[in-house]
């Protein structure tokens, strides 16, 4: 990473806002999806803040919160409540969003982020809570110049959850990593879509710059509006540079909140509302605490899944895998599965040949038919059967391909489908008389090899391959075609 | 126990509410009230008193994740100050 050389240590942390993946929202029984809903469908009286209503937590959302706090390795306090959080903003129902303040749902938890100069940098996770999103608003100019904002409340309601790092990063690079391991974490869990383009993921930065040694933090100043894992390291490097040459100035950095400009590549300081943040929290009425049981984070603790970075590690170690081969392999979640459904059948000794078709032409198949792994369209005993075949040399790399294919959008075993196909290798025996014909056939390169060219024997595996319709297997035949010639 | 005037003032900026000169004279008062009410309170010995963050003995209230239906989209907009196709529409505001 091209980072110029600074006489500043850089101090990040980030929050980051990720959609629980409910069917309804937070409080209410409405639909939590909103993406490509038709706008103002997805309400009713609780999620518009109508007089008199009730909210009532959604259990899912609190299981599926407390499961990612776990993943996270945060304690679940015994007792948390929501609060209100008050300020006047068009996007707001209520005048109030429903959060946590301080009893949140869990606590001091942690992220151990691999870097790519392969050290493990951890992470402190501040907190993990649930609050209410709030409405969609888009800002308008009308035909006689005037501006106004148009709301679409469907998505005032759903389920969000924060989580707070501590500020323990110390360069874009981790920052963007920790974001990229916590969404690969929130997929795993299925605790959320974690889709930074269809906006249930976003991430908003604290940065602030201190000489090496200083004993304090700096002024940090907030940066919003990144949309996408590069904007966000982009803005963090720009705002490195930028408080890196105010400081190289005397200058002092305001405490101010900035957003980034996607297409001018840069942070301007965002209008601060006119007085400093005045929430005025206090515990929502209408809610209840929760006290979850021990016996329930028991039982959830113990369904948090293997997480992808444990996964790689160990597929290094149990398979002999390429720490790259391991990485590629353990996401999406489905993968990694399928991946190990495939050993159980064809043994941890194939892992290599496992690991290669799901990478190579299965990846390519399921890019070329625009499949999620999740929906794939072929099973572990396909190809762990797939698999004996090109070891037993009924299929070479090339007819297996063909057999791939074939069962990829017909289903079937691959046998039959190598059957059906025409693709089974000659038998051994066949392949001998062949050979002799071969051989007769082409006295000339025949000639050239006992002469010395060691080369010349292609041209006779060629001519067996041809006779044999591609199905031999090359390597085979010319080690068979080799022994033929020494003997004869 | 007594309020200030820019005490007052803040208030009414955080709710939104525009306030004459009489009035932010009548909400000192009435709300320097208010808080003496509080210190009364604040003067019972509360050692050893667990917070109280709820008034109701509940704990643990919740549905299930199940879809029902919402309203139809006439009635969301009914009480709207002014709409725009099916958006509600509002002066803009910028935060």
């Amino acid at each position: 990473m091209s980072q110029p050389a600074t006489a500043y240590e850089v101090v990040i942390g980030l929050e980051v806002h990720a959609q629980v993946a409910t069917a309804s929202k937070m409080f209410c029984p409405c639909p939590a999806t909103y993406a490509g809903a038709a706008p103002n469908t997805h309400v009713c009286p609780i999620c518009l803040g109508m007089p008199g209503v009730l909210p009532v937590m959604n259990r899912d959302a609190v299981e599926k919160t407390l499961l990612f706090a776990l993943a996270l390795g945060c304690t679940i306090p015994h007792d948390s409540k929501f609060d209100r959080k008050n300020y006047p903003y068009p996007d707001l129902m209520k005048g109030y969003q429903i959060s946590q303040y301080d009893m949140p749902f869990s606590v001091n938890g942690h992220l151990d982020v691999d870097l790519p100069d392969g050290t493990v940098k951890r992470v402190g996770v501040t907190r993990v809570h649930l609050e209410e999103d709030t409405a969609m608003l888009r800002h308008e100019s009308g035909a006689g110049g005037e501006r106004y904002s148009v709301v679409d409340v469907n998505r005032a309601g759903s389920p969000l959850m924060e989580i707070v790092s501590e500020p323990d990063m110390r360069s874009p690079e981790e920052a963007r990593r920790y974001l990229e391991m916590l969404r690969e974490i929130l997929r795993y869990t299925g605790v959320s879509r974690a889709n930074m383009e269809e906006g249930n993921f976003r991430c908003d930065a604290n940065i602030s710059l201190r000489r090496f040694g200083a004993p304090q933090y700096g002024t940090k100043v907030e940066i919003k509006n990144m949309n996408s894992f590069r904007s966000v390291q982009m803005a963090l490097e720009y705002e490195v540079r930028r408080q890196s040459e105010m400081l190289d100035r005397g200058e002092q950095i305001t405490q101010e909140t900035r957003g980034w400009l996607e297409a001018e590549r840069r942070t301007v300081s965002q209008r601060s509302k006119e007085q400093a943040h005045d929430y005025r929290y206090f515990p929502e009425p209408d809610l209840p605490p929760v006290r979850p049981a021990a016996a329930w984070i028991e039982q959830l603790r113990v369904t948090v899944p293997e997480l992808p970075q444990t996964k790689r590690h160990r597929f290094v170690e149990q398979y002999g895998l390429s720490a790259y081969d391991a990485n590629l392999l353990s996401t999406p979640r489905a993968r990694a599965e399928f991946f190990e459904q495939t050993i159980a059948i064809a043994g941890a000794a194939r892992a290599k040949q496992v690991s290669n078709w799901l990478l190579g032409d299965i990846a390519r198949l399921q890019n070329a038919h625009g499949q999620e792994f999740e929906h794939i369209t072929i099973a572990p005993a396909q190809v762990a059967e797939l698999i004996d075949l090109v070891e037993r040399r009924v299929l070479n790399s090339t007819t297996a391909k063909a057999v791939l294919e074939r069962i990829y959008t017909s289903g079937g075993s691959p046998t039959a489908a190598a059957s059906d196909l025409g693709l089974v290798s000659a038998p051994a025996a066949g392949l001998d008389a062949l050979l002799a014909t071969v051989i007769a056939a082409n006295p000339r390169a025949v000639t050239d090899f006992r002469g010395g060219k060691a080369n010349a024997v292609q041209a006779l595996v060629g001519a067996v391959m041809r006779e044999t319709r591609g199905t031999a297997d090359a390597a085979q035949v010319r080690e068979l075609l080799l022994e033929k010639l020494a003997r004869d | 126990m007594s309020l200030s005037r820019e005490e007052v003032l803040h208030i009414a900026q955080l709710a939104r509410i525009g306030l004459t000169d009489a009035d932010v004279q009548k909400f000192q008062e009435q709300l320097s009230h208010i808080l003496d009410q509080f210190a009364a309170l604040r003067r019972i010995d509360t050692t050893g008193v667990p917070p109280t963050t709820f008034a109701l003995p509940l704990e643990n209230v919740w549905r299930e994740d199940i879809v029902q239906p919402s309203l139809p989209v006439e009635d969301v907009l009914a009480n709207a100050p002014a709409r725009e196709g099916d958006f509600i529409r509002v002066r803009r505001v910028l935060e």
